[in-house]
């Protein structure tokens, strides 16, 4: 991954030297409170970074369209702008944006370096305050350039919520293709926002629910290549695969550790039922974590890698558990109507993720790591899979349509009100979000 | 559900039970002729037409595919006179070894379907081998929802999906 390096721009020191008039003491005055059940979208006025090219237009509207789709923003129509801004080093005329209902304002602009570099500034202001709030600038390679837009949406987020962003994120998931009895399959990655798809496999075996290492570089996945399915590593850059573990039987349901250097996953025992292993990727040892006649099985690790969460249906059907790391002292926390799985673990700590089959209907839902609270965010026909944005706000999951037609990926906050299609080229199941890279 | 499906798991049992059944007499929605189902080498020819022995023969005049009720794993009446003709199929042709594939439908989620299919077809296996066909003749591959036979919206259709089927290793059809 290309590096992309950042600099700041100190407040109020603008390079032409423009005394901003009345500038108020930096004290954070637009803030919106994403803590709150229903969220007002924040009116913001995202203008074309100027360029000599479309480049500065292009790089806004991702902005405007990441911020758009968090519910958090109301991007505003540029037809209704009334100062045009040609230079951003200058101060905006404030009373032309806070008239037009813009309490936040992104100006920016997009040069190319000698060696070729793009170097992108951007500025956030405070309309109302009128004041900069954030001042920035990237050097990147030219087609890095929706990188260079993710980061400074993540920036404009950050700073307007107090939250981290989390658009400069992948997905990595698995695209359909076919006829449903005769699917194929493929593992592919996209960023957040459905751009730049490309597959990582040849589509040759069935593969299922790909998940990130912590640091991005890798995907842990399901695969039927070697005639038994079983969990495989996939180097994203290099392509390079390989099997992880020695297992007789079918190993399935795998995802790592926080720190990276374990993958959990379930092994399917002679007598047919799963268990919970964590194998240790350097040292290749191998922990068995449940031992029950049952199926065990979607683990997925607390944060600080003290506990896992997993589905069972040990007490009869499948319900949500959570056990120590070492498998110690598992205890059910789901009790609700219906069956509940697909648990995971919030990358925040406070939530657990899952999918609930009740009344014909399967639901995903959030409830607090000792199973109360529990909220349901969206219910459909056919619909699973949950996976957390890394800042814990936004979960993505797939939703099937019915018969011949195949899963589309949707993405839902946390106040279960503002869901979001992601586009992608053919039927897409099994996301998994990326955590957000350095 | 769960306490008979571990029970069925024990050989001893299911040989018992299997006595017990009385053969012809399952009532359940999912008709279990593969003729009914159309799911036989269809356009080959008609049951009785198959050579003895082939994979047609056991397909069409056997049966080579067993369904269950939903998120069950245990082996319904008439499931057991399926397996039953199977397994006295196999001992007559001892040539084949057998591949036991696992089904789910999609009312379910993914991994756990994984793991489901897999018990599934973990049953289908036990109950063979009480029949009497050797265990280093079996192997068992789980597919969970990702290979359905019938593509549609309701409950006649999920309950073909839910099913495991005997594949003849090294036979050509």
């Amino acid at each position: 991954m290309m590096k992309i390096f950042k600099t700041l721009f100190s407040l109020g020191l603008l390079a032409t030297g423009v005394a901003i008039a009345g500038v108020l003491p930096a004290r954070a005055q637009l803030v919106i409170d994403v803590t709150q059940g229903v969220v007002e979208p924040l009116p913001i006025a995202i203008t074309d970074f100027v360029s000599s090219d479309t480049m500065g237009a292009e790089i806004s509207a991702v902005v405007a369209a990441n911020l758009k789709r968090s519910g958090l923003f109301a991007p505003i129509d540029k037809g209704a702008f009334i100062e045009k801004i040609s230079n951003p080093d200058a101060a905006p005329r404030f009373s032309d944006w806070s008239v037009i209902n813009a309490q936040a304002l992104v100006t920016g602009r997009v040069t190319q370096e000698a060696d070729g570099r793009l170097r992108a500034e951007f500025r956030l202001w405070d309309t109302l305050a009128g004041q900069q709030m954030v001042g920035e600038q990237f050097f990147a390679n030219r087609n890095n350039w929706r990188r260079v837009a993710h980061i400074i949406s993540d920036a404009i987020y950050e700073r307007l919520t107090g939250e981290k962003g989390y658009f400069d994120t992948r997905i990595v998931f698995v695209e359909e293709s076919g006829p449903k009895n005769q699917r194929v399959k493929r593992l592919a990655i996209m960023d957040q926002d459905g751009a730049n798809q490309r597959a990582l496999t040849d589509g040759r075996s069935i593969v299922l629910t790909p998940r990130f290492s912590p640091n991005r570089q890798e995907v842990t996945y399901m695969s039927y290549e070697g005639g038994q399915p079983q969990v495989y590593l996939l180097q994203i850059e290099t392509g390079q695969r390989e099997l992880v573990g020695n297992f007789p039987g079918m190993t399935f349901a795998p995802r790592f550790s926080p720190d990276g250097q374990k993958v959990i996953m379930s092994l399917l025992r002679d007598d047919g039922n799963s268990n919970i292993y964590a194998m240790d990727l350097r040292s290749r040892t191998t922990t068995r974590l449940t031992s029950s006649n049952a199926i065990d099985t979607s683990p997925s690790y607390s944060p600080d890698g003290s506990k896992v969460v997993f589905t069972s249906d040990r007490g009869g059907r499948p319900h949500i558990y959570v056990m120590g790391a070492d498998g110690s002292n598992p205890q059910r926390i789901s009790f609700g109507d219906g069956t509940y799985s697909t648990p995971v673990w919030s990358p925040r700590g406070d939530l657990i993720a899952f999918t609930k089959q009740t009344s014909g209907q399967f639901q995903i839902g959030v409830m607090r790591v000792d199973g109360s609270g529990e909220r349901i965010l969206s219910s459909g026909n056919l619909q699973e899979g949950p996976t957390w944005a890394p800042n814990g706000r936004v979960i993505m999951f797939f939703r099937e349509g019915g018969g011949q037609s195949g899963p589309k990926l949707y993405s839902i906050d946390l106040t279960g009100r503002n869901e979001q299609s992601i586009p992608t080229a053919q039927f897409a199941s099994d996301p998994a979000w990326s955590p957000l890279l350095d | 559900m769960r306490r008979i499906a571990a029970i069925t798991r024990n050989p001893a049992v299911i040989a018992l039970v299997a006595m017990l059944a009385v053969a012809g007499c399952a009532n359940k929605n999912t008709p279990n002729n593969p003729g009914d189902l159309g799911l036989g080498a269809g356009g080959i020819g008609g049951a009785g037409s198959a050579t003895p022995g082939s994979a047609q023969d056991f397909t069409v005049n056997v049966g080579d595919r067993i369904f269950f009720d939903t998120d069950s794993t245990l082996i319904r009446a008439d499931a057991q006179t399926t397996l039953s003709r199977q397994a006295q199929w196999l001992a007559q042709y001892n040539q084949y070894s057998i591949t036991v594939e696992g089904h789910a439908d999609e009312r379910g989620t993914r991994e756990y379907n994984l793991a489901l299919s897999a018990r599934r077809a973990a049953s289908a296996r036990d109950f063979l081998i009480a029949r009497g066909v050797p265990a280093n003749r079996i192997r068992t591959i789980s597919y969970g929802k990702e290979r359905p036979v019938a593509v549609c919206d309701n409950i006649s259709c999920w309950s073909q999906n839910r099913r495991a089927v005997t594949v003849l290793n090294g036979a050509s059809m």
